[in-house]
């Protein structure tokens, strides 16, 4: 292998991997605030995808416009979800939670069959992602750098956040003791919306530079990233948001490199992430960055 | 010190599930003054302070504040009228900073801590050495010192500690009890929940004892040192021979 063919495939690697960085600090957000593992995660990407369908296809919005109503719309979808599915149990047994997150995961799906049918759509073009450049003899979309790029910022800006703000201070005493943050005078209740907020936007912007490189959208198109950014959350050390970044890079990279090495096994790339999985499960439970004690499910 | 009652509570009960951990009781604190619950384990005394805080649902009753109906209302709706509670066991925040734990306790504020941090530093001033560390990090006693520190940072007219002396050194006791003289003496109410009746007793202005959920016994911290029954039931005395 030439090194410009090595260096596509890097850049391709990064690049997807940065896609499942941004679904990955959703699913490791909310674990860290709720200690739930929210299946309905992939699910609100899934619909994010179609709300960009509907607003440029069916309703020909320009893309400045969709950009920011379907990050939106993605925002109230997933407040949405924590109200409806989550909120009510705040004080029910975790197993309770998970079941409904379950629930909830297969309604989007199968009200996304029901109302959109399961006929694949095309995803709208947005020609300054798609654009193709050529350097030297390495060529590709400009999504495939500005994916890293803008990860890159998310991440510095949620750390900021997290560590430096007092909204930030909320979220950490919130995820470690409910009630001595409410005895603080801290509403969790804003705190948990908080953390779906950005859980759900960073799913939209995710859909956005996904539709750019997969134009396809179904309604099961959520699950196979879901899962493979819920085990980037996990191998990062769940909780914790550049663990989930690093998660979803190295699995980004290593299933791409995988298949550029051994073509052969090209049929297997969906499994490598679990395969990672398995691993990381028996060597270092606690993933990468995780910390060492767990309470946790 | 003045005889208006702060808090007011009247016919108040908690139950979980079908057990009523707290019957009908009804007491109050005045302003200013020093007044301690005691109790056996499982007596209620936590399950008290807890439906005052509005972190359980009292099954009847009223809990006034400065005349002002508290149940129903959520915990932070109540925390921010003034009234805070040092939680059974610390409860500091292990994730978070010394200085961030005591910034928290002033989370509903908006103006400017740092007259106040330097004052809570100035009544604990093991917490300014250690402002950098976590708290999960800190000794037993230096997260009771936090605890009552955070919960200071909210400049309470009310103050509830549930047994800030569990697990501590005699000599650490003896500094959280002269913390809640001082504390007062500076103009905040205190209702003290303790297992160290004799401590707690000294302290008090006034006392009420708790047995299995009701109010048994109350008078002045005085009277009920002098208390024969309670010199068996709680100071560990023999009661003399009649
Ligand atoms: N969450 C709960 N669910 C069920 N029962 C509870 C709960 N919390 C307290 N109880 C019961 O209520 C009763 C009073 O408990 P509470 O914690 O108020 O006692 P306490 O006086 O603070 O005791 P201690 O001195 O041991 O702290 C106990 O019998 C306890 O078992
Ligand atoms: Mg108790």
């Amino acid at each position: 292998m030439s090194m410009d063919i090595f260096l596509q495939h890097l850049l391709n690697g990064i690049s997807v991997g940065s896609l499942y960085a941004l679904i990955a600090i959703g699913y490791t957000m909310v674990y860290g605030i709720l200690l739930l593992i929210n299946f309905a995660h992939g699910d609100i990407f899934m619909m994010a995808s179609y709300f960009m369908i509907f607003a440029v296809v069916d309703f020909r919005m320009p893309i400045w416009l969709a950009l920011p109503l379907i990050i939106l719309l993605t925002i109230v979808l997933g407040m949405l979800l924590e109200r409806s599915a989550y909120k009510p149990l705040r004080n029910a047994p975790r197993m309770s939670i998970m079941i409904s997150a379950i629930g909830a995961s297969y309604l989007f799906e199968n009200l996304a069959t029901y109302l959109f049918t399961g006929v694949p759509k095309g995803y709208p073009d947005i020609p300054w992602l798609t654009k193709v450049v050529n350097i030297g003899s390495i060529s590709f979309q400009i999504v495939t750098v500005i994916a890293p790029v803008l990860v890159a910022a998310i991440l510095i800006g949620l750390m900021a956040l997290v560590n430096h703000t007092k909204t930030g201070m909320a979220m950490r005493a919130v995820s470690k003791d409910f009630e001595t943050a409410r005895l603080m005078g801290i509403k969790i209740d804003r705190v948990i919306a908080a953390t779906f907020v950005i859980g759900s936007g960073l799913a939209a912007i995710g859909s956005v530079l996904w539709g750019a490189k997969y134009s396809s959208v179904y309604p099961l198109m959520g699950v196979m990233p879901g899962l493979k950014c819920f085990v980037a959350a996990v191998f990062g050390g769940i909780g914790n948001i550049p663990g989930a970044v690093l998660g979803g890079i190295v699995l980004g990279l290593g299933e791409t490199l995988l298949v550029a090495f051994f073509p052969g096994l090209t049929g297997y790339r969906d499994a490598f992430a679990f395969v990672v999985l398995i691993v990381m499960l028996l060597v270092r439970p606690n993933g990468l960055l995780g910390e060492k004690t767990t309470d946790k499910v | 010190m003045s005889n208006e009652n702060i808090l007011e509570i009247s016919d108040l009960s908690v139950s979980y599930g079908g057990i009523q951990a707290v019957k009908e009781i009804s007491f109050s604190v005045a302003e200013g003054e020093v007044v301690t619950l005691i109790g056996a384990n499982g007596a209620g005394k936590s399950s008290t302070l807890r439906a005052i805080t509005g972190l359980e649902k009292p099954s009847q009753g009223s809990i006034r504040f400065c005349g002002e109906e508290l149940s129903g209302l959520s915990t932070d709706a109540i925390v921010e009228k003034g009234i805070t509670l040092v939680p059974e066991g610390r409860r500091v925040f292990p994730n978070l900073t010394v200085l961030e734990n005591l910034r928290i306790g002033a989370y509903m504020r908006r103006d400017d801590l740092t007259a106040d941090i330097e004052w809570v530093c100035g009544l604990f001033p093991r917490l300014k050495e250690r402002s950098w560390q976590k708290a999960g990090t800190l000794s037993g006693g230096e997260q009771q010192m936090l605890a009552i520190g955070r919960a200071l940072m909210s400049r309470p007219s009310v103050i509830m500690m549930d047994e800030p002396s569990l697990g501590l050194a005699p000599i650490i006791v003896q500094g959280v009890f002269d913390i809640i003289k001082e504390i007062n003496k500076q103009g905040v109410t205190i209702l003290l929940v303790e297992q160290n009746a004799n401590m707690a007793l000294k302290a008090a202005d006034r006392a009420y004892v708790m047995e299995t959920g009701k109010i048994t016994m109350s008078g002045s911290g005085k009277e009920l040192l002098e208390n024969d029954e309670i010199k068996t039931a709680y100071l560990g005395k023999a009661k003399k021979r009649a």
